[in-house]
């Protein structure tokens, strides 16, 4: 077996469709040599239609993020198709309607906890349920929309996202004893089903197209697949609680 | 080449089995969601069981004019 993740087991969360950040994710790491595991959430027939049109079958596990007991069976179930991971792909993300589209000061905590839990929070739970399967050169990856600033609708799920990207360098300050990497990838705008269910998201659509340095391609997920790819190889083994950005340039530049 | 008839029940199949719907109730005229409650994610599976089993690709654009089987069935029968 040839190609950059040659001989790697990887456990996939977060497909749903085709368009899904985590199917390209998948795609690309069986076309370059990956053994792929996929957790589905919720509509499984769903999630299972669509990883039969992955290049090679993929088992699906059930897996709600935010369920204890589902996390605490989860390496046993893992165990079932292979014998350890090699990289864990967190690519999941929801937060309530109330909490999006310019809801932020009346968004109620009830919420804002769901969209706590399950967009940030499950980035820890996700990477200390594998733990037991992963050793050192191991790497946990997951997917940001830039924090750091406000955006129009994005609301409390941007505040779930700089939770997360916290998150992901207090993984790497705790996993880096057991030579664990956590990093993060942030992608530009791109159109999934969880894009979709935010109301006004194309007003930064328009923006990224027009001033990233490279462009935008608003259905290009591969180009944020392939960081990911990246990310979980050996070629980043000094590499932990970083976040690259796989945006056309867009965070780098003002106006 | 199926007729409009048979990719209607092919419909209705799809329907039965992601979400529920009677059979009985789908014909063209039928809206997927105010006459079948077809919700978004199960429209999502419909039309990826319906890719599959007549052999089209729809496109996520096309999806949003698909207001009724009959719709979708003039697409199928004008793209398979
Ligand atoms: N699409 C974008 O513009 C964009 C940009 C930057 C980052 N991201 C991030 O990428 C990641 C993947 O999203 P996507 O854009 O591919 O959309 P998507 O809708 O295809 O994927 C979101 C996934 O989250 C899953 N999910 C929701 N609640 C869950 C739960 N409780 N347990 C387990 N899984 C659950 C869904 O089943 C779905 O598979 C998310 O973290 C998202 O915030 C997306």
């Amino acid at each position: 077996m040839s190609g950059l993740l040659a001989g790697k087991r990887l456990l996939v969360t977060g497909v749903i469709t085709d368009a899904s950040i985590a199917f390209s994710v998948a795609k690309l790491a069986q076309e370059n040599g990956a053994q792929v595991v996929l957790t589905g959430f919720g509509r499984l027939s769903l999630v299972e239609r669509i990883a039969k049109r992955l290049p090679e079958p993929a088992p699906v596990i059930e897996l709600d993020v935010t369920n204890p007991e589902q996390l605490a069976g989860l390496a046993d179930k893992v165990r079932e198709h292979v014998d350890g991971l090699d990289g864990v792909v967190h690519s999941v993300g929801f937060a309530p309607q109330s909490c999006l589209g310019g809801g932020f000061l009346d968004a109620p905590w009830e919420d804002v906890a769901t969209a706590l839990h399950v967009s940030t929070y499950s980035y820890k739970s996700l990477a200390t349920a594998c733990l037991p399967l992963m050793g050192r050169g191991g790497a946990v990856v997951g997917l940001t929309f830039d924090a750091q600033l406000a955006w129009p609708v994005y609301d409390w799920m941007g505040v779930a996202k700089a939770g997360l990207e916290s998150a992901s360098r207090y993984l790497a300050l705790h996993l880096g004893k057991h030579g664990i990497r956590s990093n993060l990838v942030s992608a530009g705008p791109l159109r999934t089903m969880a894009a979709k269910s935010i109301p006004g998201f194309e007003q930064f659509e328009d923006a990224w197209v027009q001033r990233a340095p490279l462009g935008w391609d608003l259905s290009d997920q591969e180009s944020a697949a392939r960081a990911c790819l990246a990310l979980l190889s050996d070629w980043f083994p000094a590499t932990t609680g970083e976040i690259v950005h796989v945006d056309g340039g867009f965070h780098a530049v003002g106006a | 080449m199926a007729t409009r008839a048979e990719i209607t029940s092919g419909l209705g199949e799809i329907l039965e089995e992601v979400a529920g719907v009677n059979p009985d109730d789908v014909a063209e005229e039928k809206s997927f969601t105010d006459d079948l409650d077809v919700d978004s994610l199960s429209m999502v599976e419909v039309v990826v069981a319906a890719e599959e089993k007549f052999g089209v690709k729809i496109p996520d654009n096309e999806v949003q004019n698909l207001k009724t089987v009959g719709d979708a069935v003039s697409y199928i029968e004008a793209n398979s």
